[in-house]
């Protein structure tokens, strides 16, 4: 299981969705393979064809990381949203 | 009696505002959309849905959909793409047009989608491919500075297959096949630079067609304003009489085939209202001359009016809304007599559509 935290501007998109959950998953692709399985259209949000979005970062264990980082039991994973906009 | 409702995209979120008949009293909620920047809100008569266009620079372009006038909102992005490894990408959709049992969404870069579910499944209908010059449009340097898209869409209204795209600095396009072909529809326009192809390198910016004659088509084009008289295949010039040239928001009459309004801005880095004076104009003889409609709106008043930023009810003295880059929403109940202010305080706005609700 990891520790998904994800960013405050995705769980509105989607009911039910919270900011804090677990997920089984060996990879950050498969933790979002995940989340898209019982939140349609969850990996459009994240992602933009096969890659992460441009304004969009996960780090597992605070490490920077990309969709083919491996999860190893208990890790955290965290989804951040650039900080941007005004 | 019917209600009348006012869809404003801006850039932080969808709202909607509320009247009846009289248009005094307005009722305003909102915002929607999560706050993303909406580009464009529309009504769709058939089943009463409200749809708009979105993107979030974190999390990318989407439909929204409301089926119960804005109480609940979903979105989707399902088939919103030109797949993974097309030369293409999609960063927004920046116009919509509902109708004929369908959603079509013009996205930047400029392609044409549909959907046939209400907004929940999308495809790819068309990217033009066949137009002339079509392999320079994605071109970084070819790509004016607001970025290069199909902002523009004209649906006929007694004709599904039939219908008008606009690509931003190239011009406008008809399909009467349901978007397996299309033709150029810029013979007559002017461009002040020089072009590649003739047929193509036109800059319209807003494309409308009259209610009451579905041949007679106006446009606002970044050259001047124009007319035609037979749908599009041929333009004539009419700016004569206008402060200036350039501008974006454009509106039919809904009753009278020769009334038609603009609000023409300064053609320069500014795009702000000549002077200060901010004014609608109109126009009762089909470009023949122009009248300025400025009771009740302001002066020393710098602001810009996109291009899809007015709209006109269809009651018998239809109403106007005018939507600023500084978040004022003026309205005229008198066909543009006289104006006043309806909402200020919003975030700057990008688009104005109205619905009257039986």
């Amino acid at each position: 299981m990891a520790d998904v935290h994800l960013p405050p501007t995705l769980p509105p998109l989607f009911p039910g969705l919270p900011r804090h959950l677990d997920v089984a998953a060996a990879s950050v692709r498969e933790a979002i393979d995940s989340l898209d399985a019982r939140w349609p259209g969850l990996r459009d949000r994240v992602c933009e064809g096969a890659e992460l979005r441009r304004h969009i970062r996960v780090f597992v264990d605070g490490e920077r990381a990309g969709l083919d980082t491996p999860l190893p039991a208990g890790a955290r994973l965290d989804v951040i949203a650039a900080i941007s906009g005004g | 009696m019917s209600r009348v409702l006012v869809m404003i995209g801006t850039r932080k979120g969808a709202f909607l505002l509320e009247s009846d008949e009289a248009r005094r009293d307005w009722e305003l909620r909102g915002p929607y959309c999560e706050g993303w920047p909406v580009y464009h809100v529309v009504h769709d008569a058939d089943n009463g849905a409200i749809y708009a266009a979105a993107a979030s620079a974190w999390h990318g372009a989407a439909v929204w959909r409301s089926l119960d006038l804005g109480e609940t909102w979903e979105h989707s992005s399902e088939g919103l793409t030109y797949g993974e490894d097309a030369p293409l990408r999609l960063s927004k959709v920046s116009g919509l047009a509902a109708g004929h049992g369908r959603v079509l969404a013009g996205a930047e870069a400029a392609g044409v989608f549909e959907s046939r579910d209400g907004g929940v499944t999308w495809r790819l209908l068309s990217t033009l491919d066949d137009q002339p010059g079509r392999e320079d449009w994605n071109v970084a340097s070819n790509q004016p500075p607001g970025h290069l898209g199909m902002p523009g869409l004209l649906q006929h209204p007694d004709d599904p297959d039939r219908f008008w795209v606009v690509v931003q600095g190239f011009g406008a396009f008809e399909t009467t096949d349901g978007g397996a072909t299309w033709t150029p529809r810029n013979r007559g326009l002017r461009a002040d630079w020089p072009l590649e192809h003739e047929e193509v390198g036109f800059c319209v910016h807003k494309l409308v067609m009259s209610p009451a004659d579905h041949e007679r088509l106006y446009q606002q084009n970044h050259c001047g304003m124009h007319r035609s008289d037979d749908a599009g295949r041929s333009w004539t010039e009419i700016t004569e009489g206008l402060p200036s040239d350039f501008g974006f928001a454009a509106a039919a009459h809904p009753h009278d085939r020769d009334a038609f309004y603009v609000v023409p801005l300064d053609g320069g880095h500014g795009r702000v209202v000549p002077d200060g004076r901010m004014a609608v104009w109109r126009t009762r003889d089909a470009g023949g001359s122009w009248e300025q409609l400025t009771r009740g709106l302001p002066e020393s008043a710098y602001v810009g009016v996109l291009r899809e930023g007015m709209a006109i009810d269809s009651l018998p003295a239809p109403g106007l809304y005018v939507g600023t880059s500084t978040g004022q929403l003026f309205a005229s109940a008198d066909e543009g007599d006289s104006w006043r202010e309806i909402a200020g305080y919003l975030p700057g706005i990008s688009s104005v559509e109205v619905a009257v609700l039986d």
